[in-house]
């Protein structure tokens, strides 16, 4: 009887799934769960640009866009079912949002030829394309988020970290312990001293690790968390009367919901980022027009102009760039994932391109490449003013020691390679 | 009129004593085996395996595992999760030492490993009872999951700490890995699942089963007549940590592929299989199996029903998935409190009777 109730739900589904003439977008979407007030801006303005487009443009290229999201909860297991139960509907490339999920799809979408664009997280070395085909990670990822907050520590000490203490308080996970070999590298060539506090999952406790802080006086701490982890870590630095202008978070430690908990104390908290704040853009009229005073907008659409709302559209930005790329490509304007591919291999963001699209000076400028995947990684650092109630750009995007990650890229992607029988290259 | 057992006569103990001594709950047992190996595979796609049979398959073995212990012998345990790490870690250990050795081995090995380590942790067992032992076997879950995420030998020292399956193959035919075909990993976990339950099934019915049964029904009394407390403790956490174990392997290696352990094996995993087997029923096999399906299947069908038939937005269907199940839980555990099973064998003693109930 079960069996043949799930049959019948899932003729359904595939009988709703649409005819193939339109571009069809998944998004892995998380709305419920313990990360679901990170979940809801990023699919916010992940479906909000897509719906834009068909309104204003009439999808991409004259395809109609159809997106299909899929609840994850941020839990490996629902991710699975989320990709195989989308995967038959042609989506163009999976954009799961979550570091787990990302490496479970790594060998199952590569097998199955369909791209994924992990945004800034995900597994950092997937940025040789050689090696991994199918997945993306531009415009910058962990690693480089790394070298630009040493960077940045860099330039207010006038190029010399020697004899600093840095502490990194970081999520114990994968998604975690990805900045560690690069920052101990960065130790080397700069000659700061490096401290790790992992924080356990879900993160809600961290006296012991800000007792340390307390105790050793680092002179900057860097953050990798992800959820309710950061506000605690916000909080527990205020209680602590650390300095917030040494605080500096990886982008995903930076939005509203991070520092408006801890009120006025959170003021001057750092965080890296590699687009733009606020609603101050020529595409946010569009917006407005098209799709809030329609009464279209994804969710509540209260979430409009916030930190993680602004990455899902650009999110969603990139991926209708990299399809307009693919169509111009091919000649065609109903891609298959395998043309979508190539469309993110030859992505090109210019500032002209972004003006263009009613962004201008919104994210960095970056090429993408067979074998460069990730983009130029370029970042910037964003600071917290608690008055205002606003994130502000403080520093230009800065490009990250290139020199020290390359290496790194190189002998993990190739470590990867041997260990999955992959031979690199382009073809 | 359908579970009979006039004209159904036995001449041997051999025939009295079987799993199905009812005629037709036997030939029901049949259909079901040759329905799942000989007609399933031909059908099935990689939708089915991955988002609905395996789930429900390694699951169960868990849940048998599990089910041994805390329904057959009566101690409680909020370990399985670390234990099926323990399965997991040990079968991309082996995996990753001895390549040329056929993964059907190594997944019986991480069992075999698991099970040593359930020993260890069952110590406790022989001193403290109840909802003590489960705080116990608790140590054991954070225990477990901070030794695979803290000692960097377990993971081969990759860098982000995650275990990536390699690509495996039995009888030339990929089971692990990307390149895997539906069929394939759903026949190589049907495999494990119809052994495991065989044998939990036969254990369970034997000398062994009926001294775990009179240490869960009182252990004094047991020890009274003659059940050695230590052994019969100890072996129901060695049998149960050797499914459980064979369950974390095939959900890493077969099903998952990639794993981080805080997130796959944390605590949550411990008390999902726990429901499960309270669900489904303490001390049943069946039960296991109707507990694996209930908290496997009903909340896929329930997203695949709201969202995909019905068109609601996935985060109301999710929350209502939530609601619905935890309902059902609820009314389930109300109207039954023995389970799923329990609900089933009263269907069975109706069914024996329909249609002329008098």
């Amino acid at each position: 009887m079960k069996m043949k109730l799930i049959a019948t739900a899932l003729a359904a589904v595939v009988a709703a799934a649409p005819a193939m003439a339109e571009v069809t977008f998944s998004a892995l979407s998380y709305r419920t769960g313990p990360y679901a007030a990170n979940g809801i801006p990023f699919a916010d303005g992940y479906q909000d640009y897509f719906t834009l487009l068909n309104e204003r443009d009439g999808g991409i290229g004259g395809e109609k866009i159809n997106l299909v999201e899929c609840e994850t909860g941020y839990n490996t297991e629902k991710g699975v079912e989320c990709y195989e139960s989308t995967k038959g509907t042609g989506a163009l490339v999976y954009q799961p949002l979550s570091t787990g999920i990302t490496y479970q799809l790594i060998p199952k979408a590569t097998a199955d030829s369909i791209p994924i664009h992990s945004m800034g997280y995900g597994r950092t070395s997937a940025k040789n394309g050689e090696v991994f085909r199918w997945v993306f990670n531009y415009p910058a990822n962990y690693w480089d988020g790394a070298s630009i907050a040493i960077k940045h520590l860099l330039d207010i000490n006038g190029g010399d970290l020697s004899g600093k203490k840095v502490a990194l308080v970081y999520h114990n996970s994968a998604y975690g312990k990805e900045p560690i070999r690069t920052l101990e590298e960065l130790a080397k060539k700069h000659g700061y001293e490096l401290s790790l506090l992992p924080v356990d999952h879900p993160g809600q406790e961290q006296k012991s690790q800000w007792l340390q802080i307390r105790r050793d006086r680092p002179d900057y701490v860097l953050m990798w968390g992800w959820g309710v982890m950061n506000q605690v870590a916000i909080q527990e630095a205020v209680n602590i009367r650390f300095p917030m202008e040494n605080f500096i978070g990886i982008w995903w430690s930076g939005s509203e919901n991070d520092v408006k908990p801890a009120g006025d104390g959170a003021n001057g908290y750092k965080a890296l980022t590699f687009h733009n704040f606020g609603t101050n853009y020529p595409l946010f009229d569009d917006l407005k027009t098209h799709v809030i005073d329609k009464g279209l907008a994804a969710g509540a659409g209260d979430q409009v102009g916030t930190v993680l709302y602004n990455r899902g559209l650009y999110a969603a930005m990139l991926a209708a760039e990299a399809a307009k790329t693919a169509q111009g490509i091919h000649g065609v304007t109903a891609i298959t994932p395998a043309q979508m591919r190539d469309g993110m291999e030859a992505l090109e963001m210019t500032e002209a391109k972004m003006a263009e699209l009613g962004l201008p000076n919104f994210g960095p400028e970056f090429s993408v490449s067979c074998q460069n995947h990730g983009g130029n990684g370029f970042g910037a650092v964003g600071q917290w003013d608690a008055a205002a109630g606003e994130w502000k750009m403080i520093t230009d995007y800065m490009q990250s020691d290139q020199d020290v990650l390359q290496p790194l890229i190189e002998a993990d992607s190739a470590a990867y390679a041997s260990e999955n029988g992959i031979t690199a290259g382009c073809n | 009129m359908l579970y009979r057992e006039a004209g159904d006569f036995k001449t041997s103990y051999v025939e009295d004593s079987q799993t199905f001594p009812i005629k037709f709950d036997r030939y029901r047992y049949y259909f079901v085996l040759v329905f799942a190996f000989a007609i399933v595979p031909f059908v099935i796609n990689d939708y089915w395996v991955n988002a609905i049979f395996m789930p429900f398959l390694i699951y169960s073995i868990a849940a048998i595992g599990l089910n041994i212990l805390v329904g057959y012998c009566g101690q409680v345990s909020l370990g399985t999760g670390g234990f099926m790490a323990v399965g997991a870690y040990a079968s991309y250990k082996l995996m990753t030492a001895f390549p040329d050795v056929n993964i059907f081995f190594h997944i019986i090995a991480a069992g075999g490993i698991t099970a040593l380590v359930g020993v260890l942790f069952g110590l406790p067992s022989l001193r403290i009872k109840g909802f003590y032992l489960a705080v116990a076997t608790l140590a054991a879950q954070f225990f477990l999951v901070w030794l695979f995420n803290r000692v960097s030998w377990f993971y081969n020292y990759s860098a982000s700490g995650q275990i990536n399956a390699p690509e495996r193959s039995v009888f030339g035919v990929e089971v692990t890995g990307a390149n895997t075909e539906a069929w394939a990993t759903y026949l190589f976990c049907l495999v494990f699942t119809v052994a495991c339950a065989i044998i939990a099934r036969n254990l369970t019915r034997g000398a062994q089963g009926r001294k775990w049964m009179a240490i869960r029904d009182m252990d004094i009394a047991a020890e009274i007549i003659g059940v050695d407390p230590l052994k019969a403790k100890l072996s129901a956490f060695a049998v149960s940590s050797f499914f459980v174990g064979i369950a974390g392997a095939l959900f890493f290696a077969v099903y998952l592929g990639a794993v981080e352990v805080g997130e796959a094996f944390g605590i949550q995993k411990s008390f999902l299989v726990l429901f499960m087997v309270i669900i489904g029923g303490l001390g049943s096999i069946f039960g296991s199996f109707a507990g694996a399906a209930f908290l496997v299947l009903l909340p896929v069908l329930l997203k695949n029903t709201l969202v995909g038939a019905l068109g609601w937005p996935t985060d109301l269907a999710a929350h209502l998935e939530f609601m619905i199940v935890g309902a059902l839980i609820i009314v389930f555990l109300i109207a039954e409190p023995h389970g799923l099973a329990q609900l089933w064998r009263v269907a069975k003693e109706k069914l024996r009777l329909w249609p002329f109930p008098h």
